[in-house]
């Protein structure tokens, strides 16, 4: 019985770690041949960990092509879709859950179904009204839906939150005649801050991870974002994959350290994601 | 949950004014999202709709041309509607059981008493959060036939090698692949669900003295059905939504063998400036996809189980 439970687990870890290899050797790739020059990435069989460690390839890479700008347009863009969200998201999501008002159900209702919609529905007729107002090629339709809502099922998570949120806390200041504006301020958001926080989190994933928006609405060089840079690198040195990878290492690690940073607020929100289900 | 009769309300004077200044100020709150769902999805909804059966290109004056634009593609005289839909078809109908399968095994050995168990979730959960862009990057040199890693580990395993994405006939495997790379965020969720189960059942089972089969059987795999059909629909409304991959990775080749549907839709919209066919494409999309939902909805009768609703 023992020397079964103990096959049985050595067969659990056996299977956990040929998982785990399968999820960070393209990591571990990625890194190893961004630090190595052109003829050790080539060996065979292959090299595993570089030497010389080749820290100049991130410089070579990032002087080819403006990547300074390409990283500030993005930080612009994503600064803007996170304020955007995280403030309409929360505000109209208050309403949702704690005000009364005819039309509030069936609004909800559709708002939740619009999460169905495939985004390229809304794709073309999108492109075609910015361009009509002569706003494509800019960030504007990149960041202005943020500033409407944030997207149905960020208004959803918040909900979700305050709802959990005990109504005593807020019907005792409204009885003591706070406005909705007060009880909201000074009330829900301080108690929501991880939600807000995990609504932040996940509008930075999505926002320096875009990259279609980027690819339909800007053209000129010089508006790119860090992903759509990256998408021209690759024509440019399709060959050079130190350099490549190189670069994307630079693009994936603002990810990684705001994973971490956010790692506890991460496992959170996706599993109140599928509580839904 | 709220229930508040306005109705013994309605013939009170400042009851009345009150109720309406409520309605006022909820809708005042609720502004934001009520605006953006207009501006961004309802109108553009109605505006591709009408364009979807004119000729539109998005520098002309619209003219109708009834269903015509429909007729092309259901017709096969667009010969990449059929081509894309089968490609995406074949691509969803790989990538998602497998996924669902792999995270669902991967879920259930966390869920037992194993050491490390948040290190092995981190790891498990890091490929999904890469943005798609170096995922590409990754997997372009992981997977490139004469140098890549991949095939160098077959090599010296002295198994066959593949031209992965570079095959017409292994390119949408190869997407499948990869695809499983990501799908983290679907075994959180999985977790998240078994860790919900009611301990008291499986002690029940152990009582009759079942097997762990049994447990799996009888117990997790019904009480996890609404997470698995969570997972599902949202697997395939995703799936049939893949497009940056293949724009970056493989450019719809070769030979149009990852020519996904979104991809087309994109090729027909923003380098044929075919802007009223797109939209015909993404309503039919639509209809494909609410069509699935609808199904898997009908038949998730028979096989989700709902708390409160008793066993069947």
């Amino acid at each position: 019985m023992t020397r079964r439970k103990w096959t049985e687990q050595t067969l659990v870890y056996l299977v956990l770690v040929a998982g785990s290899a399968f999820s960070l050797l393209p990591l571990v790739w990625l890194l190893r041949s961004a630090l190595m020059d052109m003829g050790q990435i080539f060996e065979m069989p292959p090299v595993w960990i570089p030497n010389p460690i080749r820290f100049s390839n991130f410089s070579e890479a990032l002087t080819t092509l403006p990547f300074g700008r390409y990283f500030v347009n993005t930080i612009i863009i994503v600064a803007l879709t996170i304020a955007g969200v995280v403030i309409t998201c929360s505000v109209s999501a208050y309403s949702f859950a704690r005000m009364k008002w005819r039309g509030r159900d069936l609004m909800f209702g559709l708002l939740l179904s619009s999460m169905m919609l495939p985004y390229a529905v809304t794709l073309i007729p999108s492109f075609v009204g910015w361009s009509k107002i002569g706003l494509t090629n800019s960030i504007v339709p990149l960041v202005a839906p943020a500033w409407f809502g944030g997207g149905a099922f960020n208004i959803f998570l918040m909900r979700q939150f305050f709802m959990s949120i005990p109504r005593d806390l807020d019907e005792a200041a409204y009885v003591d005649g706070a406005s909705h504006w007060r009880i909201f301020i000074s009330v829900i958001v301080p108690l929501t801050k991880p939600a807000l926080i995990v609504v932040g989190l996940f509008t930075f994933l999505g926002s320096w991870n875009d990259f279609l928006g980027p690819l339909v609405y800007l053209n000129s060089e010089s508006k790119y974002t860090l992903a759509l840079g990256l998408q021209q690198f690759k024509g440019m040195y399709a060959a050079e994959w130190h350099l490549m990878m190189a670069a994307a290492t630079v693009v994936l690690a603002p990810a990684i350290i705001v994973f971490f940073i956010g790692q506890k607020y991460f496992v959170e929100g996706i599993t109140l994601t599928g509580i839904k289900g | 949950m709220s229930v508040i009769s306005t109705e013994t309300q309605r013939n009170i004077g400042p009851k009345r004014r009150k109720a309406f200044k409520n309605d006022l100020n909820g809708i005042l709150f609720a502004s934001p999202a009520i605006i953006g769902f207009l501006l961004f999805t309802l109108g553009p909804m109605i505006y591709s709709f009408y364009v979807s059966f004119t000729d539109f290109s998005g520098t002309n004056v619209p003219s109708f041309i009834g269903l015509d634009n429909y007729e092309r593609m259901f017709s096969g005289k667009d010969q990449y509607f059929y081509k894309s839909l089968g490609v995406t078809i074949y691509f969803v109908v790989l990538s998602v059981p497998t996924a669902i399968i792999y995270s669902f095994l991967i879920a259930l050995l966390l869920n037992r008493d194993v050491r490390g168990k948040a290190v092995f979730r981190t790891i498990f959960y890091l490929p999904s959060i890469v943005p798609i862009i170096a995922i590409s990057f990754i997997w372009l040199w992981l997977l490139n036939p004469d140098l890549g890693l991949a095939n160098e580990m077959l090599q010296s395993l002295g198994l066959p090698t593949s031209q992965w994405i570079f095959g017409e006939k292994s390119v949408i495997p190869s997407l499948a692949m990869m695809n499983l790379w990501t799908t983290g965020g679907t075994m959180i969720i999985f977790l998240a669900g078994l860790q919900d189960i009611p301990r008291q059942l499986y002690e029940a089972i152990e009582m009759d003295g079942g097997s762990r089969l049994a447990k799996l059987r009888h117990i997790t795999v019904p009480m996890m059905t609404p997470t698995i059909f969570f997972n599902l629909i949202m697997g395939i409304i995703n799936g049939f939504q893949i497009f940056s991959q293949a724009y970056v990775m493989t450019n719809g080749g070769p030979n149009n063998a990852s020519l996904f549907y979104v991809f087309y839709l994109y090729r027909e919209a923003f380098q044929f400036s075919r802007m009223g066919s797109a939209s015909a494409i993404a309503w039919v999309l639509f209809a494909i996809i609410m069509a699935l939902t609808i199904i898997i909805f009908k038949t998730s009768r028979k096989w989700v189980y709902y708390e409160g609703e008793g066993t069947r």
